[in-house]
């Protein structure tokens, strides 16, 4: 089977990020970026379920600059077979991305689409529910385990308060969460030979789409800094002040 | 305007989640309706016509709305939508799954995650796991919104709203549910207890966590865990408290053997009164906690319980 999984350039997770000056957005010039870590999963996934032959192909898919290649190139390092590169400069997200992907499963019907639950820049966790609504297939989000048997796969789930296991009619839609495995790091040879696999670039108008419109992003400001306090000497001063000046207990 | 709320049920027990969604939905302004999908929910449809400020409580029983999959609320969602402005549901699990999949039906993005009101069309959400805060205004005629709870007041129960049946039945073979395996505790959950107390990687292995459950059985708190304690096997998952699990906004937080990283600060800073303790003088939870404790947690721990 064919297993299509998408992938994001984001912010590296270590960095500390700045707000511009006229709160127009997050400021990314001269920023450290990276393949979102639940993209990392993802992508893990994907190539676990090639080394175990039950996929046959893995398809690494980015919607984004011409920069975002480079995350599709590690894709590629990580055991991905081939890219394609989605290009646009607009600001997309999650529905305009969904709606892209959609255009691009259309192409490849793959058996299984995995992605991120959720990018660690806009945080919005839609992105692989929306494609899964847009192409009329079912969902298996925030997975923590995945089985694949007899045209399903049994997605468990984390939930609030504990996990659910659903089963899911192929072709469907996964989105990984924390635990659903920790991912290689991709080694030299392989980044070397990853170079060399074919990486295909469409735009919105060769895929026969427009970018749908995001939200009017008005402002974006540094969140009201939280005070330190003070330090306590002992036990007893901690809970005479948290009864009597915090009155929390 | 006029707003539909997913409402929250576990158990047949209407959640809080959902008395802070309306509380949202207030804010925002208009009638709000609720809609309870489930199977077997007339208890739950009672209490949710208890909640003030809810005109009509809209009931779909019916099996396939057992276990709030995706495919089937979705659909029931999209025959209801075009009666509504707004449709509001918490960003819980249960909220993060289905709305999506109805914005995108209904060809409209989704507001994650909301924080603010600033108008009917414009929200303040947390972007960069809550180190950024956007402003966004949607241009949908739809406007579909999670909304983070603890950022919301919840209503009252004195309202007394009619309930009414809604006929359709959605009709899913996309998807089955298989089982659940849910964590059973007698402490409050950590998403709305009103005080928690959490480990991090000083507390050296799993079974340290012993002394965090006694402290939490005499303050009827939550017991959670940073992101590097789960990293290293101490704990399960859904006891993360941070960007990557739970959100939470006590009255009380007490970071024990947690060293303060922002994926951490990011699910429970805005907690009313946060503890630290922590024998690293520098730890970065100390620049937020309003008392800070330096010591050896394994001597302290013992001594809070006693002094509790």
């Amino acid at each position: 089977m064919k297993v299509l999984v998408a992938v994001k350039r984001v912010i590296d997770y270590n960095v500390k990020i700045r707000v511009k000056p006229d709160h127009s957005d997050v400021d990314l010039t001269n920023v450290k970026m990276a393949m979102n870590p639940f993209c990392e999963i993802a992508v893990e996934e994907a190539v676990r379920l090639k080394e175990k032959g039950i996929a046959t192909e893995v398809v690494a898919v980015t919607v984004g600059p011409k920069a975002a290649q480079e995350q599709l190139r590690t894709a590629l390092a990580l055991g991905a077979d081939r890219a394609i590169h989605v290009e646009t400069d607009e600001r997309v997200e999650s529905l305009g991305v969904a709606k892209l992907l959609k255009g691009v499963v259309d192409q490849e019907k793959p058996d299984l689409v995995i992605l991120g639950k959720q990018a660690i820049d806009t945080d919005n966790n839609q992105t692989g529910q929306m494609l899964a609504a847009l192409a009329g297939l079912p969902q298996g989000t925030f997975a923590s385990a995945i089985g694949i048997e007899a045209g399903e796969i049994e997605v468990t789930r984390e939930i609030d308060g504990g996990l659910q296991t659903v089963a899911l009619k192929l072709p469907a839609v996964v989105t990984s969460d924390l635990r659903l495995n920790e991912p290689r790091y991709a080694k030299l040879p392989d980044i070397m030979k990853a170079k060399k696999k074919p990486l295909e670039t469409h735009t919105p108008e060769s895929l026969g789409l427009t970018v749908s419109a995001a939200p009017a992003l008005l402002k974006v400001e540094t969140p009201a800094e939280r005070k330190g306090g003070v330090k306590v000497a002992s036990v007893d001063e901690l809970v005479d002040k948290l009864k009597n000046e915090a009155k929390v207990l | 305007m006029s707003i539909l709320v997913l409402a929250e049920h576990h158990d047949g027990q209407l959640a809080s989640a959902t008395a802070h969604v309306v509380g949202a939905a207030r804010t925002i302004g208009g009638d709000v309706d609720l809609l309870v999908a489930g199977n077997h929910v007339t208890g739950v449809a009672e209490s949710a016509a208890k909640l003030e400020g809810v005109t009509r409580v809209r009931v779909a029983d019916a099996p396939a709305y057992a276990h709030q999959l995706a495919e089937p609320l979705a659909d029931l969602l999209v025959s209801l939508a075009d009666d509504y402005t707004h449709v509001l549901a918490a960003s819980s699990t249960t909220g993060k799954n289905v709305l999506p999949r109805l914005a995108a039906l209904k060809d409209v993005n989704q507001i994650s995650d909301i924080l603010d009101v600033e108008s009917a069309d414009t929200f303040k959400r947390p972007i960069y796991a809550g180190n950024a805060i956007a402003t966004v205004q949607s241009a949908d005629p739809l406007k579909v919104i999670t909304v983070r709870t603890t950022a919301f007041e919840p209503v009252g129960a004195s309202g007394s709203a009619s309930v009414e049946a809604v006929d359709f039945v959605a009709d899913n073979t996309l998807s089955r549910f298989i089982g659940e395996d849910l964590a059973q505790s007698d402490r409050p959950e950590l998403g709305n207890a009103r005080i928690v107390i959490s480990g991090g990687r000083g507390m050296g292995n799993g079974d340290n966590f012993k002394l965090l459950d006694a402290v939490a059985d005499k303050l009827g708190a939550a017991v959670g865990a940073s992101r590097a304690a789960v990293d290293a096997g101490f704990v399960p998952n859904d006891m993360q408290v941070g960007q990557t699990g739970k959100i939470v906004a006590p009255e009380l937080y007490i970071a024990v053997g947690i060293s303060g990283a922002i994926q951490h600060l990011a699910g429970m800073k805005d907690s009313k009164v946060i503890v630290a303790i922590n024998k690293d003088d520098d730890a970065p939870i100390f620049q937020v906690a309003d008392y800070g404790l330096v010591g050896d947690l394994f001597e302290l721990l013992p001594e809070l319980e006693q002094k509790l």
